[in-house]
């Protein structure tokens, strides 16, 4: 594998983890969700997720060439080689904070999306190009929550500026490239996602206003996803999710 | 959360949706929604999720006036006896080929 070749496979895992563990959260809403049309709704919206993660994952098995695959990506790495940002691996929390989370994420996935479906790398720009007009429909779901919650009840509206505030230190991750991925972008084999910034805080910003809510002053940002140094939450997640492969290794159905 | 609807009021809406272009809309259920456009997002994700409609129509339920089961005698009883109404009653005469 050429060092080109490695970055390649390090970014589709990054982004692979992305997806799997924000449909995995996504999906611990089946059987708890306010009505079953909404219920239905975020189902489908983490199945979109967890195909992505596939298609990442498969991308990467095939650049290693090394006998890996999906499931062995998936099921068979322990929180210190997950590479997801911090923000995806967060507890659900209440409805508002699941609406706000998908938003500011959601948020960033169309304009990123949308420059990886033209990288020079012809597997990344499919995914790209397949995964954008999902999250363009994921956009589109969350950003009339936003309006619904923050301009609905007293309640709605408090839960959604407290779940703003919780998360914000979180968004500043989206912008920050890793190693592989800066040196994939200083090749011009992908963009940098740095200069998305401006354009999201616009996105955000018009849409916070809209639904009445206050864009979040606070200044202070974690970091440490794409480095393999998560929050205590991601440990239990994948423990729940890897249970079935760890108690019988390579079993299939 | 006194100003909020509780689950039982929201709204019920009929789905309608058109499969092909060139067929007519079909109704295919119904749901719960606070509006027409959420209506029609959930119809989405509740009854489109393998690709089967090409145009969604969502309706609310109590916009609907239907026919009472009570009046089907003289709803469509007196049509029995008219069955010149009906194209089979016509014979088609041997010289017509394409009708």
């Amino acid at each position: 594998m050429s060092p080109q070749a490695a970055d390649i496979r390090a970014f589709s895992i990054a982004l692979g983890d992305d997806a799997l563990v924000l449909g995995q959260r996504l999906a611990e809403w089946v059987s708890n969700a306010p009505s079953l049309e909404e219920e239905l709704a975020l189902a489908n919206v983490a199945l979109d997720h967890i195909g992505r993660a596939r298609m990442f994952y498969g991308h990467a098995a095939e650049i290693a060439a090394d006998g890996s695959d999906e499931d062995s990506i998936a099921f068979g790495r322990d929180t210190r080689t997950y590479t997801n940002l911090l923000i995806n691996e967060l507890p659900r929390g209440d409805f508002a904070f699941t609406i706000v989370r998908q938003f500011l994420v959601d948020a960033f996935n169309v304009p990123f999306l949308t420059t990886l479906a033209a990288s020079s790398e012809p597997g990344l720009a499919a995914i790209g190009e397949k995964a954008v007009k999902e999250s363009a429909y994921h956009l589109r779901r969350s950003r009339d929550w936003m309006l619904r919650l923050g301009d609905g009840t007293a309640e709605s509206h408090d839960r959604a500026q407290r779940a703003a505030e919780e998360l914000w230190g979180y968004t500043r991750e989206l912008f920050e490239p890793f190693g592989a991925e800066a040196r994939l972008t200083a090749a011009r084999v992908i963009t940098d996602r740095a200069a998305l910034e401006d354009a999201w805080r616009r996105e955000v910003g018009a849409t916070f206003v809209e639904a009445t809510l206050q864009v979040p002053q606070s200044t202070w940002s974690i970091r440490g996803g794409r480095d393999g140094v998560h929050t205590e939450h991601l440990g239990y997640l994948l423990a729940e999710m890897q249970f079935m492969q760890r108690a019988y290794p390579g079993q299939r159905w | 959360m006194s100003d909020a609807m509780p689950l039982h009021e929201v709204p019920l809406y009929e789905v309608f949706i058109r499969s092909k272009r060139g067929l007519d809309h079909r109704h295919v259920g119904s749901l719960h929604a606070e509006d027409s456009a959420q209506a029609l997002e959930y119809a989405r994700d509740v009854y489109t999720r393998r690709g089967e409609g090409v145009s969604i129509w969502v309706v609310k339920s109590s916009d609907i006036v239907a026919s009472q089961e009570g009046d089907s005698a003289s709803f469509y009883d007196p049509q029995d006896d008219k069955p010149y109404r009906h194209a089979t009653f016509y014979k088609v005469p041997d010289e017509v080929s394409n009708l």
